[in-house]
């Protein structure tokens, strides 16, 4: 048991945490804001670094890194919120080299492994008439897998290249999988999809301790700066008592996070539960975080000109591109308390 | 980075599991409700299956029992409501003795508290210092070759059955707070010592011990003259060390969900199907699976030998002030039925909810409040300024 990166995960987390800052500054996620929330130079650097397929098998021209080595990347990007679609990506370039997706043609495959395409996952079941709706990175990406009529699908369309208008501008799109071809059905379609969806919301709850360390940074960093009554704000039990639940919450959360990507990469037996608990209890110890941070800051806090508002829209908003936390907490109990009993007529 | 415990571990657990079967019994959990969290009979057995020596660090002398492995012992004594209180103490309590202790000491307190024959317990809080440890005023002077205490101690919970107290005094009244104190292990039946219980809500009974020129050689001294605040950091440590793993919530969990499946309302529906009653459980079962994380993280640390600090404080805080906002829950999930203790014969699996709900208080307040947990995040992990 080692709850610490590895030498070799250091290395990943010193090389991708660099860049992440180098190239991922907040001027850049300002600027992406008005361009889709996508910055493709971005992107594209990620290419170069092996990013977009690090944890897919080297047989398939993958980096062949494990589900936690690609987290401690996500934890870097999430750190940034960085405006590129990591996640879903490398979630859907996995999905693509499994039995059930290896349907899809070659040079496809290829393609979104090195990162030349853009793939995403459309996380809930398209609708009756084929939409799927608010599809996270549905502006951008090139590929869609996702589910209709409970088949594994997938689009190769043109992006719409204009997201809909959204409280963090992330790429969110509707797409039309009336095209997509079907690459898996049943019960096979549903095992595929619900380990590419178990993996991102592994990978999102890392992503959440990311974001929740570094709000909590910036809002160190501000409050021991900050002078008020002559004295540094960060002097003030009130507000150091609220960052250190706010820190305590973000350290479980990254714990919790970091095991669930074990447990789901190693397949052990209730990893997809921890997943769902991980990204559950990260949202909300992220959201804990900006919310903390954000008071503190007064009422710059609340102006365009500072950053930690762009990580509280976000913090609210990562998770419920998945939907409802309610529902995602329903399935929580159908899966450890049974399913609801109907109520006599 | 691996966050699976070793089959080493899991081995462990299932030898636990075992053991508890066999020497856990209902009568043992039942009988703390005089308010004594303490079971000789298991206390002994726990000690001679080698747990209480296992869990003194090897350093030490102790068998160095691998901190993953008492992660496991103390998790699943929780698991199991085992009213094994004592057992920290005497651990930390040895632990400081073979740190700082004289031959004496060791020979004297250490085998009769290694084979679970003599129980410890501590005596820093007093009635005009508890998180402000260092001010106790518990006084001893100078008599001779030995001392002469004075004093009175606050929650010295087990007094009334132990034999030993780790008694922090006052010996310099005039050097700055922390510099002036000094640590002695002071046998419970030296003449002028008198126990009082002190009644909690949660009834479990603490003490309030007095000191009425107590005379004591000074081969009952631990550690230097005026150097007792080093042993006062040393039994912090070691009391981080043990108490790293923090499960309280699980057996009111598994009692709510029992509540929730058996009963069923004035309009014949059961609890657990309601939608905000599975919210809450779920809710309870994530604070537990961070509570878990935290827990394996800080024995991993031990185990690799890596001395870790704030991660204590943070388990610490999280998993007293989610047990109680649990407990809350759970007695309002029960509305009247959840009023019950466990003297009614109607109370649910005993009133347990109910007795948990009293208990969880204290979780937040002793062994470090969530005060100074805070405190200490916000200037150990945050590397913010000393506050007031």
């Amino acid at each position: 048991m080692r709850t610490r990166y590895s030498e070799d995960q250091e290395a990943v987390h010193e090389v991708f945490g660099d860049l992440f800052a180098r190239e991922a500054a907040p001027e850049a996620v300002r600027a992406a804001e008005g361009r889709n929330g996508f910055d493709r130079g971005l992107w594209r650097k990620l290419a170069a670094a092996g990013a977009p397929g690090m944890a897919v098998p080297a047989a398939d021209g993958g980096g062949g890194a494990s589900l936690v080595d690609l987290a401690v990347v996500v934890h870097e990007w999430g750190r940034r919120i960085a405006p590129v679609p990591l996640v879903e990506h490398a979630v859907t370039a996995r999905l693509l080299c499994t039995a059930a997706g290896r349907g899809a043609p070659v040079g496809l495959r290829e393609a979104v492994v090195s990162g030349e395409l853009v793939a995403t996952l459309a996380l809930r079941p398209s609708a009756a008439d084929a939409t799927a709706r608010l599809v996270p990175a549905g502006a951008v990406a090139d590929i869609v897998a996702g589910v209709r009529d409970g088949s594994l699908v997938l689009d190769r369309g043109d992006p719409p290249g204009q997201a809909r208008p959204n409280t963090a501008d992330l790429p969110l799109a509707d797409r039309d999988l009336s095209d997509a071809v079907v690459l898996a059905t049943g019960e096979a379609a549903r095992d595929a999809f619900d380990v590419a969806l178990t993996e991102w919301k592994a990978l999102m709850a890392v992503a959440y301790a990311g974001l929740a360390g570094e709000v909590l940074a910036m809002g160190v960093d501000y409050v021991k700066q900050r002078h008020q009554f002559g004295v540094p704000v960060g002097s003030f039990q009130a507000v150091q008592h609220g960052l250190a639940d706010a820190a305590t919450r973000a350290e479980g959360a990254r714990l919790l996070a970091f095991r669930a990507a074990c447990a789901v990469d190693t397949g052990q037996a209730g990893a997809a539960r921890l997943a769902s608990m991980a990204l559950l209890f990260g949202a909300d110890s992220a959201r804990f975080a900006s919310d903390r941070v954000l008071q503190y800051h007064g009422g710059y806090g609340y102006s365009a000109e500072y950053d930690v508002q762009l990580y509280y829209r976000r913090a609210a908003a990562w998770l419920l591109q998945l939907g409802e936390p309610a529902a995602e907490i329903a399935r929580l109990a159908e899966a450890d308390l049974g399913p609801k009993e109907p109520r006599a007529a | 980075m691996d966050f699976t415990l070793p089959a080493q571990a899991e081995a462990f657990r299932t030898e636990v599991r075992q053991f508890l079967a066999e020497h856990l019994t209902a009568e043992m959990i039942a009988a703390t409700r005089d308010g004594t969290i303490h079971s000789p009979g298991l206390h002994r057995a726990i000690a001679e299956r080698g747990w209480l020596s296992g869990a003194v660090p090897a350093e030490l002398g102790g068998g160095g029992m691998d901190p993953v492995e008492l992660c496991v012992l103390v998790e699943e004594l929780q698991l199991h409501q085992a009213p094994a209180d004592a057992l920290g103490v005497a651990v930390v309590t040895v632990s400081v003795i073979l740190e700082h202790g004289n031959d004496f000491l060791r020979s004297e307190a250490v085998p009769r508290l290694l084979s679970g024959e003599a129980l410890g317990c501590f005596g820093y809080s007093e009635p005009e210092s508890g998180s402000d440890v260092a001010a106790a005023r518990t006084r001893a002077v100078r008599d001779g070759d030995g001392w002469i205490i004075n004093g009175s101690k606050m929650w010295t919970t087990l007094a009334h059955v132990a034999d030993y107290v780790l008694l922090l005094t006052r010996t310099d009244p005039e050097v700055p707070k922390h510099r002036g104190l000094t640590f002695f292990v002071v046998p419970l039946d030296s003449p002028g010592i008198e126990i009082q219980p002190v009644e909690t809500m949660g009834t479990e009974r603490s003490n309030a011990t007095f000191y009425d020129d107590v005379r004591l050689g000074d081969e009952w001294r631990l550690g230097e003259v005026d150097g007792g605040w080093d042993v006062m950091k040393t039994a912090l440590k070691y009391e981080r060390g043990i108490a790293g793993g923090q499960f309280p919530s699980p057996p009111a969990i598994e009692a709510a969900i029992d509540w929730a499946r058996t009963s069923r309302r004035a309009d014949g529906t059961r609890p657990i199907d309601d939608d905000a009653v599975r919210d809450k459980l779920v809710q309870a079962m994530i604070d537990v699976e961070v509570c878990r994380s935290f827990a394996y993280h800080t024995a991993a640390l031990a185990s690799q030998g890596e001395m870790f600090g704030v991660e204590g404080s943070m388990t610490k805080l999280f998993a007293s002030e989610t047990y109680k906002r649990h407990c809350a829950w759970f007695l309002d999930m029960m509305g009247a039925d959840g009023l019950l203790t466990h003297d009614d014969p109607g109370a649910h699996m005993d009133g347990r909810i109910e007795e948990n709900f009293r208990h969880a208080p204290v979780t937040a307040i002793y062994g470090g409040t969530s005060e100074i947990n805070r405190n200490l995040v916000a200037e150990g992990w945050l590397g913010l300024p000393r506050s007031r």
